[in-house]
């Protein structure tokens, strides 16, 4: 029996262990084991194999029973999920729908999820903007948080790296508070897109329209093509699974990546209840976790451990894996775990139209859009809300029908493709600052069905996100009447955080142990063979979509961990 | 080919269950043409009608060869809340009760002409219907500005505006209204971000 014992421990046993194969846990997945380390990546949901597990990919839309609408029966009893854009017919399969891991809103807070292997990269935005220093610096600069403990000396290689790999569509642009990287070629603004931009050049200082880059391969590369990639065909179906692997996604990338080293195993249907600390080593041995077909608690062992749960369910892990040296939450000794959650402002928006450029059209579809980068507060503090905001802007022209009476003569006016002038809309992306009082906690008293207990979100706007939501009507409003646009129309919403999908902290980097939970390495300060690369670990939010910075951290990370392991450092 | 292995070729071709299937397998005639919950066949083959007189066979085929009637027994089902069931239900009866008035006859015993030309009446009817109720869910609004707790009044929709809707949604995503009436094009595999705009092109599908 002791041997048995022996081998089983033997056989759950690994160099690392990746919990998450989300955006940031498959590209954890790939570093390690491309360094040939025998890694086990666990995931909640279940496996959903590159273009096999695409039920909906190639469907018409005849083919859906709805024709892409979504019965009543299920909007009804998925209030939370149904008010995610993304969220159809065509792609519910890959949704966490509301009942089936519930969560305690202290405050309303539409938490998103995609639980199968690939998580939310399966449905993300793709969209990849760059830091620079004017976000790296911004803590220490304004007087919040606290300061990040890297640079953009420091990542930009890393962003080099994970965007030659993941194929990253973009422009040279040349400015500087959102850097140029390694792009495929960008795809084209349309007419009044462009226009904009040029009204923006002559009379705004530092204020510009560019082709918002992506993840999508606009022309593949070599590197792509080894993938079992191949060019984005512009179906602008992404949502459900691309069987081109057009765009960036775990499934059609990294884990391949990983699984074709060999040293990759997949575990699916695994919830990760806590990661197990050994008090006399000083250091983490390995995670428990409960089968979620099964319903059996199991114990793996590594030698260094990944986190990359998503940003909220990082939170939970960590917050669950108490020990008598962590007894409120792992490596939680400054007390901040679960606190200083911030997430972005998407809660504006602005439209209008123009009346000009009829000559002109497009043809195709256009994956991205137009983007401002933020060009408030920028260079130095000038409004009376600190940071700024991003704004989508896109241009489009609506195919205008009459649909009075019945019979041939509207049919013959319903298929005429007569277009409408022009019109513009433009949403906010805005930066929040990280609070204490914004958090995450664990409910002493109701547990899930794994056993794991409930977790309490408490996250609000505050007085700043109104200021920067009034300001961005202001200044688009200004900006949109110079430009000639008319019928100019703001409108503001109250969605809830969280619908932004863009919820990050909790488990903070920073320079001291006192302040954050992590170290200019990802590691946990307190415990160094921790390392935490997906949303979790973000000091503060900028206004840029977050992905593609969490995989330039996981990659450099990775490599830290590697070199750290090599000398034997942890 | 037994039965079974029948059915099986039709499901595969459709694309899912087909209608009436148990009855054709016990060998037994339907005793009753329910075709879901809400509709028996007879409705359906009247929303055929209707729908085929909204969108008619012009230089493409009408919505009676894009099989839209059907199409509004699942979304009625499965989509409207249950007051919209209720008010597109009695609509079937109300649509009978307009042509009895009009023409003094049902609404299938109709000529194509009849038909157009009742349908135009109920369009005007349901479009000046629902200006009415949005005009009055706005007035309603404005009263109770200052009401957190405010709902607004459940006025019901008409169910012509319903049945027009449903043939418009149901046609133009079928196959037939996509690639027949419009153009579609499943991959593009390109974006131009300027090309001349030619008026009078055929709509896109999507």
């Amino acid at each position: 029996m002791a041997n048995l014992n022996i081998d089983s421990v033997k056989a759950r046993t690994f160099d690392a262990i990746v919990i998450g194969s989300g955006i940031s846990g498959g590209w954890a997945a790939k570093e390690l084991t491309g360094h040939g380390l025998k890694t086990l990546v666990l995931e909640r949901g279940r496996d959903v194999k590159h273009v096999k597990d695409y039920p909906t990919t190639n469907k018409f839309p005849w083919e859906f029973e709805h024709h892409g609408q979504l019965p009543a029966a299920v909007t009804e009893a998925n209030p939370i999920v149904s008010r995610c854009y993304a969220f159809g017919e065509d792609s519910a399969h890959f949704f966490v729908k509301d009942n089936e891991h519930p969560y305690i809103q202290e405050k309303p807070f539409d938490w998103i999820r995609g639980y199968q292997v690939g998580g939310k990269s399966l449905l993300w935005a793709r969209q990849t903007q760059r830091w620079s220093d004017f976000d790296f610096e911004g803590p220490a600069r304004d007087g919040f948080a606290v300061d990040w403990p890297i640079r953009y000396k420091d990542i930009a290689p890393w962003y080099s790296y994970v965007e030659k790999f993941a194929g990253i569509a973009g422009n040279k642009d040349g400015i500087p508070e959102l850097p140029d990287g390694e792009f495929l070629p960008g795809y084209p603004l349309n007419d009044v897109e462009v226009y904009f931009g040029d009204h923006l050049k002559k009379n705004y200082k530092n204020r510009h329209v560019i082709s918002a880059r992506c993840a999508h391969l606009s022309k593949p590369n070599q590197i792509h093509i080894d993938q079992g990639r191949t060019q984005c065909q512009n179906r602008d179906l992404c949502q459900r699974g691309c069987p081109f692997g057009g765009y960036f996604s775990s499934n059609a990338s990294t884990i391949p990546w990983a699984e074709r080293s060999g040293n990759m195993t997949l575990r699916p249907h695994s919830v990760v209840e806590s990661i197990i600390y050994d008090e006399k080593l000083g250091k983490a041995t390995g995670v428990r976790i409960v089968d979620t077909q099964t319903k059996e608690a199991i114990e793996y062992y590594a030698r260094i451990i990944f986190v990359n749960a998503a940003a909220i369910n990082t939170n939970l892990v960590l917050l669950n894996s108490k020990s008598s040296r962590f007894p409120n939450g792992f490596g939680n000794d400054s007390g901040v775990l679960g606190k200083y959650v911030a997430f972005h402002n998407y809660s504006a928006h602005i439209g209008a139209e123009y009346d000009g450029l009829k000559e002109w059209t497009v043809d195709g579809r256009s994956p991205t859009g137009g983007y401002i980068p933020r060009f408030r507060n920028v260079y130095k503090q000038e409004t009376n809300f600190l940071r700024g905001y991003a704004c989508g802007f896109s241009g489009y022209r609506y195919q205008q029908h009459k649909y009075d009476g019945v019979g041939s003569t509207l049919k013959e006016g319903l298929v005429k493709g007569d277009l409408s002038p022009w019109y513009v809309g433009s949403h906010m992306m805005g930066e929040t600052i990280p609070k204490e009082s914004n958090h995450v906690s664990l409910d002493d008293k109701q547990k899930d069905e794994w056993g794991v207990p409930l977790l309490k979100i408490s996250v609000d706007y505050d007085d700043n996100d109104e200021k920067m939501k009034k300001d961005y009507i202001e200044q688009l409003t200004e900006m949109f009447t110079s430009a000639g646009f008319k019928n100019i129309n703001p409108s503001t919403n109250h969605q809830a955080p969280g619908l932004d999908i863009h919820e990050m902290g909790g488990a903070r980097m920073g320079k001291d142990p006192k302040t954050s939970i992590l170290n200019e390495w990802n590691q946990v300060h307190a415990c160094k063979n921790v390392f935490v690369t997906d949303g979790a670990c973000m000091t503060s939010t900028s206004c840029q979509n977050p992905s593609l910075t969490y995989m330039a951290i996981t990659a450099r990370a990775a490599d830290h961990a590697v070199s750290e392991l090599k000398k034997g450092n942890v | 080919m037994n039965r079974r292995d029948a059915i099986g070729r039709v499901a595969l071709i459709m694309g899912g269950a087909v209608i009436g299937a148990e009855f054709f397998l016990s060998g037994c005639k339907p005793t009753s043409t329910q075709v879901n919950d809400l509709f028996d066949a007879d409705h359906v083959a009247l929303l055929n009608e209707v729908a085929d007189t909204i969108l008619p066979t012009t230089s493409s085929p009408g919505a009676k060869a894009a099989n839209v009637g059907p199409f509004m027994a699942v979304m009625v089902r499965d989509c409207y809340a249950p007051a919209d069931q209720k008010t597109f239900l009695e609509g079937l009866g109300k649509l009978d009760d307009a042509a009895q008035k009009k023409f003094s006859n049902k609404f299938m015993a109709l000529t194509d002409q009849q038909r157009t030309a009742l349908l135009t009446d109920l369009d005007k009817e349901q479009k000046d219907y629902t200006t009415q109720r949005s005009k009055q869910i706005e007035g309603d609004r404005l009263k109770h500005v200052d009401d957190p707790k405010y709902k607004a009044p459940e006025v019901p929709n008409h169910y012509f505006r319903m049945m027009k809707e449903l043939t418009l949604l149901g046609y133009f995503t079928s196959e037939i209204g996509a690639t027949k009436a419009l153009r579609y094009i499943a991959i593009p595999g390109r974006y131009d971000g300027c090309v001349p705009y030619k008026k009078g092109d055929k709509a896109w599908a999507t």
